[in-house]
């Protein structure tokens, strides 16, 4: 009975935290419309500040939370709605959604370059872990004071709700943001106030919970996870909800802490039972929620078309290429490096059809990657390719049943019970001993690393780090045509309606569950080849190869790369795989911010939410359409790859040379084109590709919109009496009207 | 010859009666026009209709098949199509593939042996969609984009045609060739119902009118008695719109 008193008070203390973040996350979710992915992230950076502050530089406690809680935090909150948020406003959930995961790795990657995380740091709790007794048990000062600043959160939320001008206007912003405005609430205040309020919360719950979860910023970072769970019960908009979500969630975690075997045979089936407790909470919270209505119509401003025969020709061709240069050029240590350049880019494909023709969210691509890895590793003994078709097989298996519950989830809920999945691997699955179920025997990790064999299909192995690339080169290129061929096909249609109106769907007879499961299935088949393929590369893999964290990045520069477009996935590999190892290559101090940048480019969404991607194929555009400049360029860089291969230059040599002929070969297009053209086809081709055409001048008659008359063009009779015609004018007598013309567009 | 029935549909929105006990039918060869100021409940009928809103009481039958329980995709495997008001347009897609679509997904549900493309063109022409059928449908004018949802619904070859105000954004030419078309489908033993303000396409087409006014059905009755009808007058024809 003690013992379940102290566990109770433990899990009090735990759900206290959890309540403190999660209502910050529920309040700045309904205020402003986004759900920060970052709040834990912030709770960190807070964590390390205080650190910084007691420890470092030994300042008192008090004063450290004051400037944290008080200054720092609300000033950074105000900060991230003023500089990042508030140009968001309007974006796809899947938009703000990136942008706020962006957010999350990018501050990551700060805590740990400021805060290596070589150096362990330890944040004593409140009265150096005092404790007093409390009838039968003991209880610390601390767990004490977190649960009396929960109850003071509560009702400072409750009184700053309901009994100030602030509060007031900022429930009428989470009624209806645009009738609040127009009453004169000042939407702008109140997202500040909110952020800064949110961002204060975080910081407490970074500050309280630091003590007992170690100062790593992942850990304290995906702490947030756990507080989603509680949000959720709350169904991310009601603060009392919230708190008994963190209620549920503390208690569990206390009595699976206390209770849970820690020796004997199950102990390792179990272990990981408490950390991923949260998670598995979540998903069940998910999957109670009442079905939403089908979505209709969301205006977007992403275009992704289905690319030409000969874009895909040149696109292989050119990915081929690439392939081959790098496989003949670069030095066997490196090849390690950059092939993962195409291997990364095989679960980055995954995310298109996905993300970019359905309109999906996953965020536990790398988790079905890793899942390939293991059934490569150990099927696939010896190289056996069988190996590779058994990770497509069980990878589309698992995505389905993972998929089949979360079908009727959308948006942010999806983007979470796939995170809740991979957090779950992570946590439990991963970590698990082999077991049985039933006659079906279970090889995982087995509590570490496992050997991969490198594939050999037809008596060939690909041991080589070149015949490595090659092979990672062409399964890219084959993916990438598969993808290319989905979006072509009456399926990828499908899939391209079903993310523009579900609603429109069903009125055809569109089964949109099964619709949805095989997209997602084909995605998880797809990363679990690249996982398998990934797995022979690096020929030795844990689960830290595969975890949740490491596949953010993917996720979210296949969108700022251009989600709907093949080349968008080429592009995430080569960043994530080629430029950042690169970058470090020159400048070894860049690596402390290698991950930084993902995060940063991420942010940078929202200006062309098409992605990357397009904007490279309108500018190669002009090129493209001119063959003889074309051949004569792949020529000239033929020749320089020639001269590198029998070693009469070396590789910044042929760089530059490939540099320089690709220069000439541009200016050959624009002298040839004549400026003019040349801009024009370029123009062409991007408002092919991008965003919201200027109405064509189709086969039709309508040289120019009605809405352009007196801004594009003169006004003229002719222009005045079709608007008029279309506006049913005609009635009226003519003569006011052409006074109303005479006077010109003011009149 | 289709049968389609929608008998005493209630919906409540909280304490709001969006619609109290609305019944309306519609039979092969019959253009039904539902009509009734902004709000009186329209677009809420149609989508109970359609499934995509559930209603509080009442049924809706096809052929005696009752569609209540059905969801949206069922139903549409029933025989019902509709168009939207606010338009549901693919806009990654160009004119003939937001048509193909539902082709398609037609044949494979309906088993028809048909040719997609043939039949594509076939639609696209008679909604005179033809000289634009490979254009990306944001590139249209509001008026075309509602053919567009048009054509979509007759690819699934329904017995019930529900259309959402199809002639807004229409001029006088093109709601005259829209009124004949209408007339066309429903000699083809199709049951179309009609959501349209433009009162002169409404007085024209229909055989038989509804008036929705506050969520109740106020009249029921052929053009003449509606024009004839005092309530109707008052509540909407009343407002100056021509009768």
């Amino acid at each position: 009975m003690d013992k379940f008193l102290t566990f109770t008070i433990v899990g009090l203390a735990t759900a206290a935290i959890y309540a403190v973040i999660g209502s910050g996350l529920v309040l700045t979710y309904t205020t402003t419309g986004v759900f920060n992915f970052a709040q834990g992230a912030e709770g960190m950076l807070a964590a390390f500040a205080y650190w910084q502050m007691t420890v470092g530089w030994g300042w008192p406690a008090p004063l450290a939370i004051v400037v944290v809680l008080l200054l720092l935090a609300p000033a950074f909150g105000i900060l991230l709605e003023r500089v990042i948020f508030r140009g968001l406003e309007g974006t796809s959930e899947a938009t703000k959604l990136v942008v706020s995961i962006s957010l999350l790795v990018a501050m990551i990657g700060f805590a740990q370059w400021i805060w290596s995380p070589d150096q362990a740091r330890v944040v004593l709790p409140f009265f150096s872990g005092h404790k007093f007794d409390l009838g039968a048990t003991t209880i610390t000062y601390h767990q004490l004071i977190t649960i009396l600043v929960a109850v003071a959160v509560a009702i400072g939320l409750r009184i700053l709700l309901y009994r100030s001008r602030l509060g007031v206007a900022m429930r009428a912003v989470v009624d209806d943001r645009s009738l609040a405005r127009l009453n004169g609430a000042r939407t702008s205040m109140v997202a500040r106030s909110s952020w800064a309020v949110g961002t204060s919360l975080a910081a407490l719950g970074g500050i309280l919970i630091a003590s007992s979860a170690g100062l790593s910023a992942t850990v304290l970072s995906l702490l947030i996870v756990n507080a989603y769970g509680a949000a959720v019960v709350g169904r991310l908009r009601s603060l009392p909800m919230t708190f008994v979500g963190a209620v549920i969630l503390g208690l569990l975690d206390g009595y699976l802490a206390g209770y849970l075997p820690t020796s004997g045979t199950i102990a390792p089936y179990v272990v990981g039972l408490r950390l991923a407790s949260p998670v598995i909470l979540l998903f069940v919270v998910l999957l109670l929620l009442p079905n939403p209505r089908l979505r209709s119509h969301v205006r977007t401003r992403e275009y992704f078309p289905a690319p030409t025969r000969k874009g895909m020709l040149l696109f292989s061709a050119l990915t081929l290429a690439f392939g081959l240069v790098l496989a003949t050029t670069l030095s066997q240590s490196d090849l390690v490096v950059y092939s993962r350049i195409f291997a990364v880019g095989i679960v980055a494909l995954s995310l298109v059809p996905l993300v970019g023709f359905a309109g999906q969210i996953s965020l536990c691509q790398l988790s079905f990657a890793g899942i390939g890895a293991i059934v490569m590793a150990h099927l696939g003994a010896g190289g056996n390719p069988i190996g590779l078709v058994a990770a497509v097989v069980i990878c589309a298996l698992v995505g389905g049943l993972v998929a089949l519950p979360a079908l009727r989830l959308q948006g942010i809920y999806m983007a979470l019970a796939t995170a809740a999945f991979a957090v779950l691997l992570d946590r439990w699955v991963f970590i698990l001993p082999n077991f049985s179920i039933g006659p079906l025997h279970v090889k995982l990790f087995e509590l570490g690393t496992l050997e991969v064999d490198p594939l050999k299909v037809f008596g060939v192995t690909f041991s080589s780090p070149e015949s490595q690339m090659v092979l990672v080169v062409v399964t890219f290129v084959l993916v990438s045509l598969l993808v290319v061929a989905v979006r072509r096909s009456s399926f990828g249609r499908r899939l391209l309606a079903m993310r523009d109106s579900e609603a429109a769907c069903a009125t055809f007879g569109l089964n949109l569950v099964g619709t949805r499961l095989a997209v997602f299935m084909l995605s998880a088949a797809i990363a679990g080849l690249g996982g398998a393929i990934y797995a022979t590369q690096l020929a030795s893999i844990g689960p830290n190869n595969f975890d949740f964290f490491t596949g953010l990045p993917i996720f979210m520069l296949v969108v700022v790369g251009g989600a709907g477009f093949v080349g968008g996935a080429l592009l995430a590999g080569v960043s994530l795989a080629g430029f950042l190892p690169f970058l470090s290559s020159l400048w070894s101090g860049f690596a402390n911010i290698e991950t930084m940048l993902p995060g940063l480019a991420g942010i940078g969404l929202g200006r062309q939410p098409s992605g990357a991607a397009p904007q490279f194929s309108a500018g190669f555009a002009p090129l493209r359409d001119d063959t003889p400049v074309l051949v004569s360029m792949l020529g000239g860089m033929a020749v320089v790859w020639i001269l590198r291969l029998t070693g009469v230059i070396a590789n910044w040599p042929m760089i530059l040379l490939f540099a320089v002929v690709f220069l000439a070969a541009m200016l050959a297009v624009y002298l040839r084109a004549g400026p003019t053209t040349f801009a024009a086809a370029a123009r062409q081709a991007m408002s092919d590709t991008t965003v919201a055409p200027a109405p064509s001048t189709g086969p039709g008659e309508r040289p120019v919109p009605l809405e352009w008359v007196g801004v594009t063009v003169p006004w003229t009779a002719d222009r005045v009496a079709e608007i008029d015609r279309h506006l049913r004018l005609d009635a009226i007598p003519v003569r006011e009207m052409a006074t109303a013309a005479d006077g010109g567009p003011d009149a | 010859m289709p049968d389609f029935e929608v008998v005493g549909v209630t919906v409540r929105f909280g304490g709001n009666l969006a619609l109290t006990d609305v019944s309306l039918s519609a039979r092969g060869g019959q253009v039904v026009g539902l009509i009734g100021p902004n709000g009186a409940g329209k677009t809420t009928l149609f989508n109970v209709i359609t499934g995509l809103q559930a209603s509080t009481e009442g049924r809706v039958e096809l052929d005696g098949v009752d569609l209540t329980k059905l969801s949206p995709t069922k139903r549409a495997r029933q025989g019902l199509a509709r168009t939207f008001q606010r338009l549901e347009l693919f806009t990654m897609l160009s004119v003939r593939e937001n048509v193909a679509v539902a082709a398609e997904v037609h044949r494979r549900w309906a088993r028809a042996k048909v040719d997609i493309d043939a039949q594509v063109d076939a639609i696209l022409e008679r909604v005179g969609l033809g000289s634009v059928a490979d254009t990306r449908v944001t590139a249209l004018p509001t008026g075309q984009g509602r053919l567009v949802e048009l054509a979509r619904a007759l690819a699934c070859e329904p017995k019930v045609l529900l259309l959402d105000e199809p002639a807004s954004g229409q001029d006088d030419a093109e709601t005259e060739r829209f009124a004949v078309l209408l007339r066309e489908l429903a000699a083809q033993d199709m049951a179309v119902v009609l959501v349209e303000h433009d009162m002169r396409l409404v007085m024209d087409v229909c055989d038989v009118i509804n008036v929705l006014n506050y969520g109740q059905v106020l009249a029921v009755g052929t053009p003449e008695e509606i024009r004839a009808h005092a309530a109707v007058r008052e509540a909407y024809l009343g407002q100056g719109a021509d009768a």
